[in-house]
């Protein structure tokens, strides 16, 4: 088990570093960074100034380890475009967009335990054709696309949610549904089949026989296992949600970390960059390695893996 | 790595055709629309979305539109130009006068009180302007400040200014972006300070702001009553940051927000059968033209020849692609210049009317019968890119469009790497003819023809005081491009603007909006 654990730790870390170098390259490829910051009405001068103050003008691997010495110092560098240390502005945000994952996970999980059980109830009826519908839709929308449709009903047709802000708790109901409503497909199919399997075990088959009412021998002994595998996946899902959020944040507004992260690629302020995608990757990676880890904890066939 | 390609498809967006559907998809929302929404009148605040935050709140330390707003809102400056005559009108100096080429004096205005309570003299002046021209402090916004040689107090109330070199466009500059700051809390605070908490004399000051979403403004009751501008109405202004345009239409739609601007044309036009918004379209400074490689190792050397050029001229109906594509507000130029600017003139400039026949006849007489292929660089208003791609590909010409980010762009060209280019210009509001054409003509890194008898007439246009002799080099300059055909001259971009029924407001072409200005219907 701890060999296991040592190779999925060393497995995440190299993850990380490989984003953070991509992340540094894509930034520095797409246009000079200088003359993004210099902004349109600026001169050469002021353009090879800007260069110099920020260190642009050294060679790129030069840069990149720089900028990684200092952020294992726990200096993660000064926002170019914002002017103040990267570290609190992205503090501030990161509330914001954990509070928005953690309900578009609760989204999920409410659309997709309720569609999933009565799609391995109702297998193969047209039950599980609509549910499998709704799902697949889910997965095939754009959240963007499918934002622009929940602004278009609750606050224009209906009038009962503000577009967009984040003061208050309706401010996160849309949000929370576009992004959630992309990541219940996965859950859905994962209940489904478990259900499935489960309803079709011995146990049930004694619950039964037992004469217990339909309720309690679906939701207290099949949905109970069913949902095992679930609670591994929502930890990966909650990491992707995060992600996700770039678009999401934008769209609404939400002054979270996503739409930070649009702002810093709109005005090439690539210490923001950085370490947003660190740290989203790197949730990402941490959320994976325990999910794995929880994995083989309760299934020792994985930990030969 | 999710999140990398997330981001990355986002900018699409606004030229993606899936966001098109979506702005249908909101505009046919309208139609089952219930009550007709309400600005926030009776709160007496007006709120205006909009899609950048800027940097810093600090007029000197950002470079993006919404700062440019801010600071005429929150800050004043020496002298005022009156946006319909542009003439000038002294607002923080009360007059001035030219002493030499390079010097203007002022007499201040006295008992202004900045928002702070600090009172408004010449060291308010000094200090701003001399902190904000020493490179050292490392304004973002050189171009506005790096003429400034140095700043002299000769009283309490009277300073002069003087330039580096004759600079006939300083007074341009001292009335529209160098905004004056209280020197003892700016001396105190710096520019992160005044970006944390900003402290103008203007007509609207600052409240309360956060960084990235919101900025409050409250009415300055204390505003000084000589000043050329207004006296504020509305109580209070809040200006919070959208960055999607399609979420920005749907707050005016639903009442969210009284007021939106740089709404795209086809959108705006769809937003006009709602009745309880307005749709107002004005002119800007942006210009729009295309540009061409003629210098040694261009990647199209087909340029080179006049003929050519002119036959590009000639290909392209602007009239129709302004009718149907630009919008309202747009104007036909005819030279590399804002009409509005000192020195800008069409007199006697070759103009290039559509006539594709002429056109092939210039290309075959080039030598290039079945026309030939060219790359074409653009960044925006990419509509109107293909638009004109599709006249030059009428006859025979077959660009193929490389379509970019700014910088990327920016780098090709100065790299000499691009032959045709699609560009934008809007002299980052500076009303004077030094602030466009020089930029790319006067031999600088954007000057991609570079012909010194051009370059000459400039130059002694950007460096002479008197405006009789001055106009005729510009005059001169600009006939040569415009016989030579170095540049197409297209048209000047509309703004609209998107607001509730209940807001008065008037648009400018300097795109500034003037909160001062607006009232509520009575």
């Amino acid at each position: 088990m701890f060999v296991y654990v040592l190779k999925r730790l060393g497995l995440a870390i190299l993850v990380s570093c490989t984003v953070s170098i991509l992340a540094f390259l894509l930034l520095h490829l797409s246009g000079d960074p200088a003359v993004a910051l210099a902004g349109e009405g600026a001169r050469q001068a002021d353009i090879d100034m800007i260069r110099k103050v920020y260190g642009l003008d050294r060679p790129l691997p030069v840069q990149y380890a720089d900028w990684l010495w200092k952020l294992l110092h726990g200096d993660f560098g000064k926002s170019v475009y914002f002017k103040t240390d990267v570290g609190p502005l992205i503090m501030d945000k990161l509330g914001t967009t954990l509070l928005l994952g953690m309900y578009a996970l609760g989204v999920a999980l409410l659309i997709s335990v309720p569609l999933g059980v009565l799609a391995a109830l109702y297998k193969n009826s047209w039950i599980d054709r609509l549910a499998l519908a709704v799902a697949v839709l889910g997965q095939a929308l754009p959240n963007f696309f499918f934002a622009l449709l929940l602004i278009m009903l609750f606050s224009i047709t209906w009038r009962i949610l503000p577009v967009s802000g984040s003061d208050s708790w309706q401010n996160f109901v849309m949000p929370s549904i576009a992004l959630g409503y992309y990541a219940a497909p996965a859950f859905m199919r994962l209940i489904r089949a478990g259900m499935i399997e489960v309803l079709s075990a011995d146990y049930i088959r004694t619950a039964r026989a037992k004469g217990l009412p339909a309720s309690t021998v679906i939701f207290k002994h099949a949905l109970r296992n069913a949902i095992v595998p679930v609670v591994a996946l929502a930890a990966v899902q909650l990491g992707f949600l995060l992600g996700g959020s770039v678009v999401i944040e934008t769209i609404f507004a939400l002054n979270g970390i996503g739409y930070l992260a649009y702002q810093s690629i709109t005005f090439k302020d690539f210490p923001v960059m950085q370490v947003i995608v660190l740290l989203l990757s790197g949730i990402y990676v941490l959320l994976t390695l325990a999910s794995d880890i929880a994995n083989a904890w309760l299934d020792p066939r994985i930990r030969v893996a | 790595m999710m999140s990398q390609f997330k981001v990355l498809s986002l900018p699409l967006l606004a030229s993606h055709s899936l966001g098109k559907v979506c702005a249908g998809l909101l505009a046919a929302g309208l139609l089952c629309a219930g009550t007709p929404a309400l600005a926030d009148k009776k709160n007496d605040t007006l709120r205006m979305a909009y899609d950048q935050a800027p940097e810093s709140v600090d007029p000197y330390f950002n470079n993006v539109r919404i700062g440019v707003i801010i600071a005429a809102n929150v800050w004043d400056t020496l002298l005022y130009r009156d946006p319909l005559t542009n003439e000038y009108k002294g607002q923080l100096a009360k007059s001035w006068k030219q002493i030499d080429e390079k010097t203007l004096e002022f007499d201040l205005r006295e008992g202004v009180k900045f928002h702070n309570g600090e009172d408004f003299d010449a060291d308010s002046v000094v200090y701003t302007l001399s902190f904000v021209s020493d490179p050292k402090n490392k304004a973002v916004t050189q171009q506005n400040v790096s003429w400034i040689d140095k700043v002299e107090k000769l009283g309490k109330y009277k300073v002069r200014v003087v330039s580096k070199k004759p600079f006939p466009g300083a007074k341009e500059y001292l009335s529209t972006t160098v905004a004056i700051h209280p020197a003892k809390y700016y001396k105190e605070v710096g520019p992160s300070g005044m970006n944390a908490k900003p402290v103008g004399t203007g007509p609207y000051k600052v409240v309360e702001y956060i960084p990235g979403k919101s900025i409050t403004l409250e009415k300055n009751t204390n505003y000084f009553k000589d000043s050329p501008k207004a006296q504020p109405t509305i109580g209070k202004v809040q200006i919070r940051f959208i960055p999607d345009r399609q979420t920005q239409m749907a707050e005016v739609i639903s009442g969210g927000a009284d007021f939106i601007m740089h709404v795209p044309q086809d959108q705006a036009e769809q937003l006009k059968s709602m009745p309880s918004v307005q749709v107002v379209s004005g002119n800007t400074m942006r210009i729009v033209f295309m540009q061409m490689n003629i210098m040694d190792g261009t990647p199209a050397p087909e340029l080179k020849d006049v003929r050519v050029r002119k036959a590009i001229a000639h290909a392209i109906d602007r009239k129709a692609i302004i009718k149907n594509i630009v919008g309202q507000g747009a104007e036909l130029l005819n030279t590399m210049c804002t009409p509005s600017q000192t020195g800008c003139t069409e007199e006697g400039a070759t103009v290039y009317n559509y006539d594709p026949a002429l056109s092939k006849k210039l290309l075959a007489e080039a030598g290039y019968p079945n026309g030939f292929s060219i790359d074409i660089v653009a960044y925006r208003e990419r509509q109107q890119t293909e638009a004109i791609i599709n006249y030059l590909q009428a006859v025979g010409i077959k660009p193929k469009l490389s379509y970019l980010q700014y910088a990327a762009m920016r780098d090709m060209i100065r790299a000499n790497k691009a032959g045709l280019t699609h560009q934008t210009w809007a002299s980052n509001l500076v009303n004077d003819i030094s602030a466009s054409t020089p930029v790319y003509f006067g031999f600088g890194n954007d000057d991609i023809t570079r012909d010194p008898e051009v370059r000459d007439l400039l130059d002694k246009g950007d460096h002479t005081i008197d405006l009789t002799p001055r106009k005729e080099y510009y005059k001169k300059a600009l006939n040569l491009i415009a016989a030579k055909a170095y540049a197409v001259p297209l048209w000047s971009l509309p703004v609209y603007y998107v607001a509730q029924k209940d807001v008065v407001f008037k648009p400018y072409p300097d795109e500034l909006v003037r909160f001062w200005d607006m009232s509520w219907t009575k």
